[in-house]
């Protein structure tokens, strides 16, 4: 039971935030008043009963334990608090529901561009999807105290350079939304493909990313890029279950089990992605979405439609005019035409000195020499990406591949 | 002779905080400050000081290609050096930093935009 009883309030955890941030105009004070009151739900609602609006449950507990830090606050400097008073008069009705409005501004807040971007990574987990310090450190392999200086410091400067707890105008989403949507697509990065560290998928951020996603669309939906990233993110994580073999070592796309990915994701991908697109607003995300799912919805890997691939990734360099896209592109359209053709794009952008630090590149390189019957340079090309330090089990991956060629 | 406006800027070790309110250093330090403050008042020479937020609370503009860039801190660019200053009073963060933007320090080099504490002006 405490363990549905922590999902509950975990539910509520974004819009009690939100709303206590609202009441109290701090976020730190907001976090941890919230975090007390979870903590307090936890004891007495297995007693008690789960109250009928959690909700407004938690907001009032937590402003209560605001009020009092606030006074105790008051006590130690000796004077009056003036934001006390102003606290004290704000009365929550007992109906309270959540406000989208609120639960908006507390995203857009710890997402503001003037912040650190791993910062607004880490306090979106904290302060949004309401993981402890602990989790958010673990996701990231750095040590716990680490990442609490990460999120005080951060914090500290929302505080002391005033970015306030408010909705964006309607003019100011275009620029605000991009680093919105890139906090929740790193987080699902991170959980899908594990920079660092022994596990290559870690499911708990994925599913994270997804609800955060899911959330954002269904409060902005005249905006087709919330609905691409939420598209991208589940014709994409979909294929979880068959990226890994039984040994946890990477399963490449076109020898995965497709009888495995969740088609039940895959179909709301799509329609998610199809409705946006009706909206007739482009965009990177809606681009990387149809991506995915030209791999997703096909029915092998011989009928993936690579020239359709090839061209996406060609409108997706006009967002991001990277040599990784290039990268991609590149293998696309190795797929339409032969490896030849691929390695034509790959040899052109090989030369850039960032691009040659990404163990990818290598991998990708090797793979298309090996398919061109080139199989020193593939070794040379698979040596290459071990130097560059991948994760442990692309690291097997590469090792295994590199071993075939030297055996033939 | 007309005078000179002088900008002293006042530097702090890296990272150091000021003391915590209510403490016998936070006195002290204040006490200091106020001698020195008050000296240059009576002399009529003062015009404004405030302290300022931690170096971790800026927030660096550049304008490039007509698109603003943020950065979290003062700007790590050795080849720059302080060559101006404005003050302004805004809501928040995002009005300043839109009036930073308009400054054509920003597409040159950038703007770093740093809270001032609200401290009681010298009477």
């Amino acid at each position: 039971l405490s363990r549905t009883i922590g999902e509950l309030a975990r539910d509520q955890w974004w819009s009690a935030v939100a709303a206590v941030t609202r009441l109290t105009g701090d976020l730190g004070r907001a976090e941890d008043a919230v975090q007390e009151a979870c903590a307090a739900a936890l004891v007495q609602w297995p007693a008690e009963g789960v109250p009928a609006n959690p909700f407004g449950w938690l907001v009032t507990v937590a402003r209560r334990r605001a009020i009092d830090e606030l006074r105790r606050e008051a006590m130690r400097a000796g004077k009056e608090v003036a934001a006390m008073r102003g606290l004290g008069e704000v009365s929550l009705p007992a109906e309270a529901a959540a406000d989208p409005g609120d639960e908006l501004s507390l995203i857009f807040l710890c997402c503001h561009p003037a912040l650190d971007p791993a910062a607004r990574v880490a306090l979106t987990l904290r302060c949004v999807a309401g993981l402890t310090t602990a989790e958010i450190a673990a996701a990231f392999l750095v040590p716990e105290a680490t990442m609490a200086k990460r999120l005080t410091r951060a914090k500290a400067k929302i505080r002391q350079a005033r970015i306030r707890f408010r909705l964006p105008a309607p003019g100011e989403l275009p620029p605000r939304l991009p680093s919105v949507l890139r906090v929740i697509y790193l987080i699902f990065t991170e959980g899908h493909m594990a920079s660092r560290g022994p596990a290559l998928v870690r499911g708990d951020l994925c599913d994270t990313a997804l609800r955060l996603a899911r959330s954002l669309a269904s409060r902005l939906p005249q905006e087709p890029e919330a609905a691409g990233l939420l598209a991208l993110l589940l014709l994409t994580d979909a294929r979880r279950p068959a990226r890994l073999d039984e040994a946890g070592d990477p399963v490449l796309l076109a020898e995965q089990d497709r009888s495995r990915w969740d088609r039940q994701m895959i179909a709301e991908g799509d329609a998610v992605l199809t409705q946006a697109l009706r909206l007739g607003r482009p965009g990177p995300y809606q681009v990387h979405a149809a991506i995915a799912a030209c791999h997703s919805t096909a029915a092998s890997a011989e009928a993936t439609d690579w020239r359709q691939i090839a061209l996406l990734y060609s409108e997706l360099i006009r967002y991001e005019p990277t040599p990784v896209i290039e990268a991609n592109r590149a293998v696309a359209v190795a797929m339409a035409e032969g490896p030849a053709a691929g390695l034509v794009i790959l040899d052109t952008i090989a030369h850039d000195p960032q691009l040659g630090k990404w163990h990818q590149l290598h991998v990708a390189r090797g793979e298309l020499l090996r398919r061109a019957g080139r199989a020193a340079e593939a070794a040379q090309a698979f040596r290459a990406a071990l130097e560059l330090e991948p994760s442990a089990p692309e690291r097997a991956y590469v090792t295994r591949r590199l071993q075939e060629l030297t055996a033939t | 002779v007309k005078p000179v406006k002088y900008l002293f800027l006042l530097n702090r070790a890296a990272g150091a905080e000021l003391p915590e309110s209510g403490t016998p250093e936070y006195a002290a330090t204040m006490a200091a400050y106020g001698a020195a403050v008050e000296g240059m008042q009576k002399a009529g020479v003062l015009v404004d000081c405030a302290p300022l937020y931690p170096a971790s609370a800026s927030t660096t503009v550049r304008v490039r290609e007509g698109e603003v860039l943020l950065t979290d801190g003062p700007s790590a660019e050795i080849k720059e050096e302080l060559g101006g200053y404005t003050v302004v009073e805004c809501a928040d963060l995002d009005e300043a930093l839109r009036w930073a933007a308009t400054i054509p320090a920003a597409r040159d080099a950038s703007v770093e935009v740093r809270p001032v504490v609200a401290v009681q002006a010298p009477v």
